[in-house]
């Protein structure tokens, strides 16, 4: 089953996920090919976050399954996270250490050079702060420090929670710079959206979780006009 | 993987019946038996004879530690539910006859010792262990999520279990350096007879007590894996 | 190869664990401050005569070191649910184990560091003699700290991500520490005596082999454990 090889970036078959009795995912099934920025859309709580935790191997799947190309993220767990770059609602950055100092533990995790630490700060602008501690720092900026740490990475799907909340014009333009380089290079993205302004004109097309499975009817309205809010609100 | 729907088979749930009845009936045959025909022991009289269901009761206690641990390692190996479902019924029957074990020997030490509590070698080791029990129980209780609470017991019961024999040499230790020892004397002959016997019974009996709280388990997860079933839209 | 890297994970998790601990306003201060706390409580209760307190000086040491070491456990975890941050470090290559070997570095750290405070505070406020035998009782300290710190790491591990994680570390930790408790109290106080039986040496043995045991079976046992 597992060939490291597909057609899809991303192949989510019926994955159902339930926290205690309580049935988040359903039954969730859609696809994103190469190339492809799909926006997932739904209202609060429709498990958008869940989703995504499932496809980044966070979360295992009660039922169905998860394919990133072509590596399952049960069996292969291990190898989808090597592909994977996840960008969670929270920042999950280390409070008391400098911004310098988060990345530079992440280098460190993913056995990259602290030169690149250098780089990723200054592609999102906080060469200045990097001796402060996150714990004064903004939201914005430590929205922009998740980045930074994304981007030593060199993922080949992005799954991105929420990536626009607390930014900046220019921050927002920072998500999209990466979000872009990744299709234009053969990756994918799927991006959690709560509203589609953003990331107009970046996205391929646009699909929605109501009630835990994917709203066929939101997902054809998504592709034929890409970027626009879809009928289901 | 969702429990199998054995919990339904009437012909498992009537063996366990037939335990139940055969356990309570050996039970009380063994203890009749052992209480008219052994004879009063020297210094404590009649009272040496709660020891028939405080020994067997403490041999069981260590048995349902041994199922609990081996099904948790089997459940860390496959993943397979029923086991997680019966190794906690094992720990809840272990914990029930580590109570009682304990128990019966205050009961005993009172007019033996004069006092409720020493801190006696078996004695202290068994309360220990009773300790482990309550910990493995409550960490069920305080996580929500059935799989991460059965990947938790299942690593708690096994740290647990292999603690067992280090908490009871340990325990010696610690008093034989300093004050012999003062639990019940067991190994007269005359007496092993009816420890076996009742050993036998309550074995019986505790399979039952651990089939009964495995099948209610078990009927409670079909509910929950119906809810499921529903919720994913019959798919 | 692989295994330069997992080392180089751990160290940088165990650096990581101890600089947010030692900068944070709550934690080492407040961890070796409680330490104290208690033995002045258990000096309090427990005396004020002297033959008595030096009696009880080895419980009183061990019991506060259980007692101010299980705020430590939580803590080393609680830095990771706080903001998140546990997802993406489970995001990371290389094996789960690394995860619990920095966290157990970094834990033996700050412990051995609570533990100096709290035995010379309880040498001073107990009135301890020291013996010629003073290194084997460092010995049988270092045993028992570092079989307090292997189940602690592990046990908090789940405690807590738990619902009552106050209550639920000691309720799994305390009853598994019995060996390491009985061990460490009934050697030193030998050795603070003549040791006429020549106990502490049994003793070490028998903690020595707790320790290797239970480092094997958490380890083993870390990985079912840390996966959410």
């Amino acid at each position: 089953m597992s060939t490291g090889q597909s057609d899809r970036a991303i192949d989510v078959r019926s994955v159902g996920r339930r926290f205690g009795l309580r049935w988040v995912l359903r039954g969730a099934s859609f696809e994103v090919r190469p190339g492809e920025v799909v926006g997932l859309l739904g209202p609060n709580g429709s498990g958008k976050s869940t989703l995504l935790r499932v496809v980044a191997t966070l979360l295992k799947p009660n039922a169905g399954s998860a394919v990133v190309n072509g590596l399952d993220v049960v069996e292969d767990a291990v190898a989808v996270r090597a592909q994977v770059g996840y960008l969670a609602h929270s920042p999950g950055l280390y409070e008391d250490l400098t911004a310098r100092e988060n990345l530079r533990f992440a280098a460190d995790m993913l056995g990259v050079p602290h030169a690149l630490v250098e780089d990723s700060l200054a592609r999102v602008g906080l060469i200045a702060a990097a001796d402060t501690r996150v714990r004064g720092f903004s939201a914005g900026m430590q929205r922009r420090l998740a980045l930074a740490r994304l981007s030593l990475r060199n993922p080949r799907v992005l799954l991105l929670d929420e990536p626009y909340a607390n930014l900046d014009e220019e921050g927002v333009g920072l998500v999209n710079g990466i979000i872009a380089g990744i299709a234009r290079g053969g990756g994918a993205a799927l991006v959690a959206l709560h509203e589609l302004a953003p990331a107009r004109g970046l996205l391929s097309r646009t699909i929605t979780l109501v009630d835990g499975r994917i709203d066929a009817q939101a997902e054809r309205a998504g592709r034929e006009q890409p970027g626009v809010a879809s009928g289901a609100h | 993987m969702p429990a199998s729907d054995r919990s339904q088979d009437p012909r498992s749930s009537r063996t366990t019946t037939w335990l139940g009845i055969a356990g309570f009936g050996a039970v009380i045959a063994a203890q009749t038996f052992s209480i008219l025909t052994s004879p009063a022991e020297g210094d404590m009289g009649d009272l040496q004879k709660i020891m028939y269901v405080h020994v067997p009761a403490a041999w069981m206690t260590f048995l349902a530690f041994l199922v609990v641990m081996i099904y948790s390692l089997r459940y860390l190996w496959k993943r397979r539910e029923d086991d997680d479902l019966l190794a906690a019924s094992a720990a809840e029957v272990g914990a029930t006859f580590n109570g009682l074990t304990l128990l019966l020997g205050m009961i005993w030490g009172r007019p033996a010792w004069g006092v409720w509590w020493v801190w006696d070698a078996r004695l202290t080791s068994t309360l220990v262990l009773f300790l482990i029990f309550a910990g493995y129980l409550a960490l069920r209780a305080f996580v929500d999520d059935p799989q991460e609470r059965a990947r938790w017991s299942a690593a708690v019961g096994v740290i647990g279990a292999i603690n067992v024999p280090i908490v009871y040499m340990s325990v010696k230790w610690w008093r034989t350096l300093h004050q012999p020892q003062s639990s019940p004397a067991t190994l007269d002959p005359v007496y092993t007879r009816g420890l076996r016997l009742n050993a036998i019974a309550l074995l019986i009996l505790m399979i039952f007590f651990i089939r009964k709280r495995y099948e209610i388990a078990r009927r409670e997860r079909a509910v929950e894996h119906a809810a499921e079933t529903a919720a994913l839209g019959g798919r | 190869m692989a295994f330069r890297d997992d080392w180089r994970r751990v160290r940088a998790i165990a650096r990581k664990d101890l600089t947010t601990e030692l900068r944070s306003k709550a934690g080492f201060n407040g961890v070796a401050a409680l330490g104290v706390t208690i033995l002045v409580l258990l000096g309090l209760a427990l005396g004020p005569d002297a033959e008595a307190l030096r009696n009880a000086a080895v419980g009183a040491v061990w019991l506060a070191t259980l007692f101010s070491g299980v705020l430590a456990f939580n803590r080393s975890f609680q830095v990771e649910l706080e903001s998140g941050a546990l997802e993406p470090l489970l995001l990371y290559p290389g094996a789960r184990w690394t995860i619990f070997a920095g966290k157990l570095l970094g834990n033996l750290a700050f412990v051995t560091l609570m533990v100096a405070i709290v035995v010379a505070a309880g040498i001073v406020l107990f009135g301890v003699r020291i013996p010629a035998t003073w290194s084997s009782l460092l010995l049988v300290l270092a045993l028992g700290v570092f079989g307090l710190v292997v189940l602690g790491t592990f046990y908090a591990s789940m405690a807590s991500r738990s619902r009552a994680r106050e209550v639920l570390l000691p309720m799994l930790l305390f009853p598994m520490l019995v060996p390491v408790l009985l061990g460490a109290t009934t050697a030193s106080k030998a050795l603070l005596g003549a040791d006429l039986m020549h106990e502490a040496g049994a003793w070490m043995r028998l903690l020595a082999a707790y320790d290797l045991i239970f480092l094997v079976a958490t380890f083993l046992a870390f990985d079912h454990v840390i996966e959410t």
